[in-house]
């Protein structure tokens, strides 16, 4: 295997795979190797028609690891930047279905476009509808996002489905938390649009992909040279795409790997079992992710006293500054905003060990009781 | 040991911090989110504690010393405890202290219970005020070597299962110390202006902040004489503070000072500067930090407001409540505002001014000069 558990400090464990996966050496050393490099695939000597080769290499490894064509990948600095450019088809002031639980930035770039959002609500254990994303398609809907795969909750969505639901309109699918944790096929996807980011996988940061379906328009939203066939200005971040590429390559040993990492969490869901406070949050289908709240404790209080164990948690998505805002994918769950408060979501990856989840287990349950004791305590006296 | 502590960005928190850190204890940082971020700071026209960066220079901070850092939200509890009483103390006339509120209610108690969760021992904060124990066992709050810093006066609501939890590790520095130990640190808030107002003041415009939280904003109403003559009219209650002598909005050739602000009435009463005189005053909510109240005529100083000196007088305990009396008249002695009693530099507690009590007659003529 070649999953080595660089993170890994002293006594720290790992668990929030789903913020950023354990970068792949392998990636890591193919990226740095380009980073020496005069490396400007657009230039006509030799030193660009070497980039060249290894970027086109890398679309067909990024390709395949998604069952596609390599001319419908489009590189770009990740994710956030791909999903903005697969809105760039919608026209301003048209219409787009989005499920509620969508990243923020399905959300950031239908506000920047000004079209019209519906968000069609998840149940409470964060399941989607396929009749009621059909139902929200209006004759001036330009787009349907759903994503694969929930990022806080690990539900997965049944985007073949809703494809076929939707039809004509074109569906958008983020697949960052899928790819590498469950099979994508974007032949039988049946998605228009879908959307992947490097570091989610084991690349470096900063380099992403949106894979276009044959026929499918796109509007580039980053103008400037004739990069990418036109559909994404720039002189390609070579080293980075290079790194996707390697790691795209491994997606199919991650999937083998993903039988293992189920156990594990099961062998943790059992552990947290242990806690009558603790509650389950969505229905992960994803075998890394585990969602959930020590019931009447904030999130960030566990999560705080679980670093100062060396265990790396997230209390949600990473990307709110600060992490103070209850999340909106709890909220749209129907939890009130205290409980949302209270969410923790522990994601695994290849490198997590059997000791990994004991240990995990065993820190967490006692830190949990030590802050409830805490909490009883406090009301104890107030009254 | 271990410890947390309170960083708010500024020069003192984060230098409080380095300390703890290199006298060798396990530190992390905790920012307190009070309140949303204003129009003003979103543009970065104003800055004030609490700021969007002033949560950055907090996490910069810890990212310099590396130790962690986390954000914890009060904004609810702050403005529970905190931003609502204040403007419900304008309402009815009183001059609130916000700031011992926030200590009260929002930086101690809930920080310790954070601290207990997380099973960290102490609290620390860049207040400048000393802490000891005496023989008894008790802990003594004492008032910082730098008189210019100290911030004794905003403590006094400290009990003693808060005080045997916390560390004030600058109380023994004045500010050049703390700047000079700063740059040592290599912290990047070396440089950072102090800052002075209330937090969620920055433009000082407290009017406007009532206006903003309560929900009827107080009407227009009368500015009496002392001698009984009506001047004026004024736009509100809560625009006017015991003792404010600038924007009375009315000209008499005299000097004029606000007296007293009758909330019920929506008066305002303005007179000289000698009706602003009190021989003492009678306070509620009293803490004691010792556990018990001092001794009947117990002889301290007093101090009637942050910046003011303190006067000798008495002090007569009765459980929350206390007489005080001044050996000097004092002036503007204002409803709502803290008076903190000191034996030496030893805090023995204080209370909420509820009146000022009314000087002995001043004998013959006399002219007051300007303040």
């Amino acid at each position: 295997m070649a999953f080595r558990p660089h993170l890994r400090r002293g006594m720290s464990i790992y668990l929030d795979h789903n913020a950023t996966a354990v970068p792949l050496p392998a990636a890591a050393d193919a990226a740095a190797a380009w980073l020496r490099r005069p490396a400007n695939p657009s230039s006509v000597h030799g030193a660009g028609r070497a980039a060249r080769a290894a970027v086109e290499r890398a679309r067909r490894q990024v390709a395949a690891a998604i069952g596609g064509r390599p001319s419908g990948v489009v590189f770009t600095s990740g994710a956030t930047e791909a999903l903005h450019l697969a809105l760039g088809r919608v026209p301003r002031g048209a219409h787009v279905v989005a499920s509620a639980v969508e990243h923020p930035a399905v959300f950031g770039a239908c506000a920047a476009r000004g079209v019209e959002l519906t968000r069609v609500p998840v149940d409470g254990s964060g399941c989607i509808d396929v009749a009621a994303v059909a139902a929200a398609v209006r004759p001036d809907t330009g787009l349907v996002a759903v994503m694969a795969a929930q990022n806080e909750l690990g539900n997965v969505y049944p985007i073949a489905e809703i494809a076929r639901a939707v039809a004509p309109v074109p569906l958008l699918c983020d697949a960052v938390q899928a790819v590498g944790k469950i099979a994508i096929d974007v032949t039988t996807l049946g998605a228009a649009m879908v959307a992947l980011s490097g570091h989610k996988i084991g690349a470096p940061s900063g380099v992403g992909a949106l894979y276009i379906a044959p026929g499918e328009p796109v509007e580039p939203n980053i103008i400037g040279g004739a990069q990418e066939r036109g559909r994404r200005g720039g002189t390609e971040n070579v080293p980075g795409i290079i790194g996707l590429g390697v790691a795209a390559e491994h997606v199919e040993q991650r999937l083998r790997a993903m039988a293992g990492v189920a156990e594990r969490r099961q062998r943790l869901r059992e552990a947290l079992a242990g806690l009558p406070e603790w509650v389950e949050h969505g229905r992960s289908a994803l075998p890394n992710t585990l969602a959930g709240r020590v019931d009447g404790i904030d999130g960030d209080i566990l999560l705080a006293a679980m670093d100062r164990e060396g265990v790396h948690l997230s209390s949600g998505a990473a990307c709110a500054a600060g992490g103070i805002e209850p999340s909106p994918v709890l909220l749209a769950l129907g939890l009130a905003p205290a409980a949302a408060r209270g969410g923790l979501r522990f994601s695994l990856g290849p490198e997590t060990t059997d000791e990994d989840i004991e240990r995990v287990g065993e820190v967490f349950v006692a830190a949990a009781r030590r802050a409830l004791a805490v909490k009883a305590g406090a009301r104890a006296r107030s009254h | 040991m271990r410890v947390m502590v309170a960083m708010s960005g500024g020069v003192d928190s984060s230098v409080a911090a380095g300390l703890m850190l290199e006298a060798g204890h396990e530190v992390v940082g905790v920012t307190m989110k009070l309140r949303d971020t204003t129009a003003e700071e979103r543009a970065g026209r104003s800055a004030s504690c609490c700021s969007p960066d002033d949560l950055m220079d907090a996490r910069r901070v810890c990212d310099t010393l590396g130790i962690a850092h986390y954000v914890v939200d009060y904004r609810e509890l702050f403005r529970q405890t905190v931003i609502e009483p204040f403007a419900a103390d304008y309402l009815a006339g009183r001059t609130p202290n916000p700031c011992v509120r926030c200590n009260d209610h929002v930086k101690f108690a809930p920080l310790i219970e954070r601290a207990d969760m997380l099973g960290i021992d102490t609290v620390v904060t860049g207040h400048y005020a000393r802490l000891d124990t005496d023989a008894s066992g008790r802990r003594r709050l004492r008032a910082a070597v730098d008189a210019h810093k100290d911030q004794s006066y905003f403590l006094f609501g400290l009990d003693q299962s808060i005080l045997k939890r916390v560390m004030f590790p600058l109380g023994g520095m004045d500010k050049d110390a703390v700047r000079a130990a700063a740059h040592t640190l290599g912290l990047p808030v070396a440089d950072k202006p102090d800052s002075e107002d209330i937090c969620f003041v920055p433009d000082g415009n407290y009017a406007r902040v009532v206006e903003q939280t309560v929900a009827e904003v107080p009407s227009a109403g009368p500015i009496e004489h002392i001698d009984g003559r009506t001047l004026g009219e004024h736009g509100g209650v809560h625009r006017f503070t015991v003792g404010q002598r600038k924007g009375l909005g009315v000209a008499t050739g005299e000097r004029l000072y606000v007296i007293g602000v009758d909330a019920p009435r929506g008066a305002v009463t303005v007179g000289p500067r000698a009706a602003l005189r009190a021989g003492g005053l009678r306070a509620s909510g009293c803490n004691w930090i010792a556990g018990a109240p001092p001794p009947p005529g117990q002889r301290a100083q007093i101090r009637i407001r942050y910046r003011h000196r303190g006067v000798a007088g008495e002090v007569m305990a009765d459980g929350e409540r206390a007489l005080m009396r001044f050996d000097a008249p004092q002036i503007a002695v204002a409803p709502g505002q803290a008076a903190v009693v000191y034996d030496g530099d030893v805090v023995l507690g204080g209370g909420w001014i509820e009146r000022a009590l009314a000087a002995p007659p001043v004998e013959g003529p006399r002219t007051e000069a300007a303040s």
